[in-house]
This record gives structure tokens, sequence and C-alpha cells, in this order.
């Protein structure tokens, strides 16, 4: 049985490398029994989502352009 | 539309012309890239590639926030370049050294058993899309990514912001993926309790 430390480092590596089927069985177990490692798993896809919006620039079209014409 | 594509015109033209908007422009794209490359040179020439790129189709963007998301794309694939192709430029040595607090830092979230302490279990966050839409959102993310260890904060930076592929990453650094993946773990747990704290906690509060 994995502890929360081992299993948020998974959630993790489930970004970088695809995750072996007994750490797959592990971390589904896991989240299901644990309501923190579950939100963390959420929020870790909600943080690539921001990431993703932010490398794009919307926070530069926040600043600037409040309502989105950036189609011209 | 000739209309229309000539006021642009117009108007990028009028941005980069404005000493002041460039001038700060430029600062903030050689703080970026010379993080990324730690190099001042390189990352020097970088931003005059990049800025040079944008002057000669400058007419395809429309004010001031278009260009410089434009711009910093360009600067991004740049730095992507230079790091593939350099690697050996940017060795492990270079990678900015952080104090050994990272271990104290989850001790405070996590008991003896390894599990979430109460205040520090993490709570959901929702979606995220409706925050992407305030302002204070990115000044607090911004803040947050600020705040991060520098080693972790520069790998993290070329994972997620450039989207390098873990291999080049390591490469460029020379660091091999489990320490490249206790770096980048690190870099999320930090993030999620200052978002946590910082946002999703008490900052929320329209939609």
């Amino acid at each position: 049985m994995l502890n929360c430390q081992e299993i948020i480092r998974l959630v993790s590596e489930s970004q970088e490398r695809p995750l072996t089927l007994r750490e797959k069985i592990s971390l589904r177990t896991h989240v299901m029994m644990c309501s923190g490692c579950s939100n963390y798993e959420k929020n870790m896809a909600s943080l690539r989502l921001t990431m993703r919006a932010f490398a794009k620039g919307t926070n530069e079209k926040n600043k600037h352009e409040p309502e989105s014409r950036d189609k011209g | 539309m000739d209309a229309k594509k000539k006021r642009d015109t117009l108007l990028a033209e009028t941005t980069l012309n404005d000493g002041v908007f460039i001038e700060d422009l430029r600062r903030q794209m050689i703080r970026f890239a010379s993080l990324q490359l730690s190099d001042v040179h390189l990352a020097e020439d970088a931003v005059q590639e990049a800025l040079a790129g944008a002057l000669a189709s400058a007419e395809h963007f429309a004010g001031r926030s278009a260009l410089k998301t434009w711009i910093f794309a360009i600067l991004k694939n740049k730095i992507a370049d230079v790091l593939r192709h350099k690697q050996r430029l940017v060795n492990a040595s270079s990678l900015p050294q952080d104090d050994e607090e990272n271990e104290d830092f989850a001790d405070l979230l996590f008991d003896q058993r390894r599990h979430w302490q109460a205040d520090g279990r993490p709570t959901l966050w929702g979606n995220p899309e409706a925050s992407f839409r305030q302002q204070q959102f990115w000044h607090v993310f911004e803040a947050c990514l600020e705040n991060l260890p520098a080693k972790q904060a520069r790998v993290f930076m070329m994972r997620e912001f450039i989207e390098l592929e873990t291999d080049d990453i390591c490469a460029a650094t020379g660091i091999t993926p489990s320490n490249l993946f206790v770096l980048l773990h690190r870099a999320r747990l930090r993030l999620q309790v200052c978002l946590g704290n910082k946002w999703y906690s008490n900052g929320e509060r329209l939609c």
C-alpha cells in the first residue's frame, strides 16, 4: 500500500511517462479512498491547463483586452 | 477588408515604434530567455531574432497583447531550438542550486505515516477556466511561479511553458530523468499549495 506522499509523486510522473500496470492499480485504488489525493490529481490536471493558457498568453489578453477579439 | 488591414498595419507599426513599450518588452524577454538559457549572449541573440521576426510581419497583429503573445511564441521556439541543438552549452553546473529545504516543505504537509495532515489536504479547485478570465488570478499565478526555488522553476518552465520533452530537458541540463521527475513533482506540489492558499481557498468569490 503506497502512502499519500508516494501517490502524489505518481500523479506527477503520470504526466511524464506511462505508469506501469502495478502503479496504475495502486494509484486508482488509493485515489478511490482518499479525497486529498483525488483532489490533488484533479488539481494537477487543472495546473497543466493553467500553464497551457499561461503559455498562450491568456493572462496578457486579459490585462489589455477584456473582451476577446483576437480573431480579428 | 483593406481598410482594416491598413489600420492594423498602422497600429502594429505604432506599437513597434513605441520605445517605452519595446524596451519594456525587451527587458521581459531577456529576463525570460536568460533564465532558460543561463547565458546572456545566447539570450540576447534569441531575443534579437524574435524581435526582428516580429518586425517583418507586424501587420498581422493588431494590438499590443496579440503582438506580445506572438513575439513570446517566437522566442519560445528560438529557446527550444537553442536548447535542443546546443545542448552542451547548458550543462548541469549551470543549473541553479536550490537550498536543501524541500523535505522540510513536505514535512509540513504530511504526518508521520506520510498521509495528508488535516490542514495540508488539498481541496478541489473546480473549474480553472472561470479563473482565467480574472486578471487577479494571473497575478497570483505569476507570484506562485516566481516563488519556486530556482532549479525547480527552471525545469518546470522548460517542461510546461516551452513544452520541451523529458529527453530534451535531460540533455540540455545534464540531469537524469528520475532527477527531473523529482524536481517537477516538487514544483507541482509547491504550486498546488501556493495556488490553493492564495487563490482557490479565498480568492474565487466571483462566479
